[in-house]
């Protein structure tokens, strides 16, 4: 193990890599509910041929290699489930690129959303990307490898797919481009006209490789934004409206949420609806559009739009620091989500899961839904708060989140970001063809089994 | 004065919760022109039509007004009986369940305002000031005018007037929660309170005597306390030589005596209230209830004539009363030129605590 320590060091130099105890704690978890892993180093690398020597070593020697952007995800993915070295990605935190006439920016696998938010802010004001709901420090690159979403989901699908180039070390070392970086200068295209190969990189949570460079679509900022609230007390009446709402095409973002604290929210299911435009007239005729969309619900008295003066500054906020303070209601700082991707249809169904998981569990909850790409598909998160200094409590966030996880897949849904347990849960339900092509495809990429050992592993 | 039973006993606010409004149908048959709905903002009524409406409420059956009132309180002010026809109405609206609002936004109101044990109250003595629960009243209340008083502050829904819960037709919930609100006050041992919010005092003084309830302390309107305090600071005030609007506040129509005191404070203050159309008896409501209730479009109608009125008085401050009717109308007053400023900062910009201009 000695050598491996002094190889490291040699690679990107004493500084930068560490098996201190205290560093190693520190690697070993993450914000979640799931049980701490050690790593047996943690390595810092600034480039992209560092990380392919540091990959080319653990190959040698049989290492688990675990990528890890901010470690945020909350479901313990870059926990190192069998040791290993902890690949931490926050040097490569360098904007390569912003082609503003085509509206891509290029960035280093682990530049995080706020760097890129504050470049564009400063340099590029009329652009910006699809910022998730997460602290500014998460990666962009950890992101769209877990298919993660963001305030322009709704409108263009997952943050995944506004990948338009991929810069990855493979497991076996060598450093692979995808999509039209491939074949010149140009990181317009994840893959059209050629076959689509950021498939064996996106959703594979790090098991297929360490993604070095994102392509990333950028969309334009206007000037101003603006936010309704619908409410009703129906859940079944969520899904028309927001099949009312997506028929606009106007819409920014546009999610659902329910919770019962603080008390004004209690009983109802609130649809924050986002627009933006670059002038008041754009702003009025958008937000008139919503409001009549929705009118024949408000003469029903079956839903209607809140004030929305007091809230809005803090609902105009990017990224939205709500999730923050509801981890911290029932003290402690705990908070831990199952997110199925699942159709709008389903959402009274899985709210009515959710209320019933809390009562089991005497957990409190929140429900929240993001509308993808028009309509197509929501995200539904199965939220609870809990304390961190309490065992017994976390105890019954993890049973509620495994219950959750095999009724979203007795639904048909997806799980979101599975932890290690819910992907074996995944496997075992998924078509068996898919199983093996999954393996196989992993298998061929990985032939010694280091990357991310743990996860998407059928055993 | 308390509500009586049978024996002629005053029976307490808190031992009948479900009081009765004192409403005279006879005042309304005799009455010679049913000014209540005549002169309504939101409803076009002729003559015999209003007559007919408002006997169809004093005989319980269903009226067009149980629909398309606004409830802007405006009839309140224009019943010169005090037959309180709004509470009438909202009586009318909650018995046969025709609610103008959404349901879940009342419900949204309903527990917002819901007592949870959370109020914030200060060191009272004697004399308390309530900011109901607006807590941007709480922070007016600063300075010299509010010397010695600022820390007697009252806040929350213990202490709120429940009187919002009228525009949702709520009344249940009115008198549900004002008695118990009447025995907080008088738990504290208040023997006065400064009301800081026009619906405040209205409901102490108005809602809660027309359903027979017992207030066991003096209700002090803020206003007519600003110009006791304004008198006795005369030596600091600087006349403030500006021109000035108002917007009147949909519960000062409860109060409509203390209408009066708006002007005397302009006076005092040098501040010249300039004529417009939707002022007085005609204010047009700021918009933010209605939009609740009524959707966009009246709304924005309603409060494009209001800030067009405004705008062509040429005024340099748009006046608030109500800090509601500040956050709704405040940022679309500020974009027409006016400069939007509550009452009790107007009085501090006298005294020099706010620079002029500065809101």
């Amino acid at each position: 193990m000695g050598d491996i320590l002094d190889s490291l060091r040699e690679i990107v130099g004493e500084r930068w890599v560490s098996n201190r105890p205290e560093e190693l704690w520190y690697y070993s978890r993450d914000p979640g509910v799931l049980e701490p892993h050690r790593p047996d180093y943690v390595v810092a690398p600034q480039t992209p041929e560092q990380i392919q020597r540091i990959v080319q070593l653990a190959a040698r020697e049989r290492v688990p290699v675990v990528p890890m952007g901010n470690a945020m995800a909350l479901t313990g993915l870059v926990i190192p489930l069998r040791g290993g070295v902890v690949v931490d990605m926050k040097r490569m935190n360098r904007i390569l690129e912003v082609n503003e006439r085509a509206r891509y920016a290029v960035v280093e696998g682990g530049t995080s959303q706020g760097v890129l938010k504050a470049h564009l802010q400063e340099h590029y004001p009329h652009l910006r990307h699809s910022l998730p709901d997460a602290p500014a420090g998460t990666t962009i690159a950890a992101n769209v490898a877990l298919h993660g979403q963001g305030r322009l989901t709704q409108q263009y699908g997952f943050n995944s797919e506004m990948v338009c180039g991929l810069e990855v070390v493979l497991p076996t070392g060598e450093i692979c481009r995808v999509g039209s970086p491939s074949l010149g200068p140009h990181w317009f295209s994840r893959g059209p006209a050629l076959p689509d190969l950021s498939g064996l990189f996106l959703g594979w949570l790090g098991t297929t490789g360490i993604i070095t460079k994102v392509g990333l679509r950028l969309y334009p900022n206007k000037r101003f934004r603006e936010v309704e609230i619908f409410v009703t007390d129906i859940p079944e009446l969520v899904p028309e409206v927001i099949y009312r709402l997506t028929h606009l095409e106007m819409l920014e973002d546009i999610t659902v949420w329910f919770q019962p604290k603080p008390l004004m929210f209690k009983d109802n299911y609130h649809v924050t609806i986002y627009f933006t435009g670059d002038s008041e007239e754009e702003i009025e005729f958008k937000r008139k559009m919503v409001w009549d969309a929705l009118q024949e619900f408000m003469d029903s008295k079956d839903g209607g739009f809140m004030g929305v003066d007091p809230l809005k500054p803090r609902m105009l906020e990017m990224p939205q620091r709500s999730v923050a303070e509801f981890a911290d209601v029932p003290r402690g700082g705990g908070f831990e989500y199952s997110g199925p991707i699942t159709l709008v249809e389903h959402f009274p169904i899985y709210a009515q899961k959710l209320v019933e998981l809390a009562g089991k569990y005497d957990l409190l909850y929140a429900g929240t839904a993001r509308v993808i790409s028009g309509g197509h598909a929501m995200m539904f998160a199965i939220s609870f708060a809990f304390n961190r200094a309490d065992r017994a409590m976390m105890e019954r966030v993890k049973s509620a989140m495994d219950e959750a996880t095999e009724f979203a897949l007795q639904m048909g849904s997806i799980p979101w970001k599975p932890n290690f347990m819910e992907q074996r849960m995944i496997l075992q339900k998924i078509d068996p063809v898919t199983r093996e092509l999954i393996q196989r495809v992993r298998k061929l990429l990985d032939p010694n089994g280091i990357m991310n050992p743990g996860n998407w592993e059928v055993d | 004065m308390g509500h009586r039973d049978e024996a002629g006993s005053l029976i307490s606010a808190q031992e009948d919760p479900m009081l009765a409004l004192r409403h005279d149908p006879d005042t309304c048959k005799e009455c010679p022109s049913p000014r209540c709905l005549l002169d309504c903002q939101y409803m076009d009524m002729k003559e015999e039509d209003a007559r007919e409406e408002i006997l169809r409420l004093t005989r319980g059956e269903d009226s067009r007004v149980l629909e398309e009132c606004m409830t802007c309180y405006g009839c309140e002010e224009y019943c010169p009986y005090g037959n309180h026809p709004f509470f009438l109405i909202c009586e009318m609206r909650e018995k046969k369940g025709m609610y103008v609002a959404p349901r879940p936004i009342t419900n949204q109101w309903i527990n917002m305002t819901q007592m949870q044990g959370k109020a914030l109250v200060g060191t009272v003595k004697d004399v308390a000031l309530s900011s109901c629960l607006l807590p941007s009243l709480g922070t007016m209340a600063s300075g010299e005018i509010f010397a010695g008083l600022s820390s007697s502050i009252v806040f929350g829904a213990e202490f709120m007037c429940p009187a919002v819960h009228t525009h949702f037709a709520k009344m249940s919930v009115v008198k549900e929660r004002l008695p118990i609100v009447l025995g907080n006050f008088q738990k504290l041992g208040v023997r006065e309170l400064i009301c800081l919010h026009d619906e405040c005092y209205g409901t102490f003084t108005s809602l809660a005597r027309a359903y027979g309830m017992e207030v066991p302390f003096e209700p002090v309107y803020y206003m007519d306390f600003l110009l006791r305090r304004l008198e006795e600071l005369q030596e600091k005030l600087r006349p403030l030589e500006v021109e000035v609007v108002y917007q009147r506040p949909c519960s000062n129509r409860w109060i409509p005596q203390k209408h009066a005191v708006v002007k005397r404070l302009f006076d005092i203050l040098g501040a010249r209230l300039l004529e417009r159309t939707y002022q007085d008896e005609n204010s047009l409501c700021c918009g933010g209830i209605l939009r609740l209730i009524g959707g966009y479009r009246l709304s924005d109608d309603v409060q494009r004539r209001n800030i067009e009125d405004m705008a062509r008085t040429g005024a340099e401050y748009c006046v608030f009363d109500c800090p509601a009717c500040q956050e709704t109308l405040g940022p679309k007053v500020a974009k027409a030129g006016l400069k939007p400023i509550h009452m009790i900062d107007l009085c501090k910009m006298a005294l020099g605590e706010i620079p002029k201009g500065e809101v």
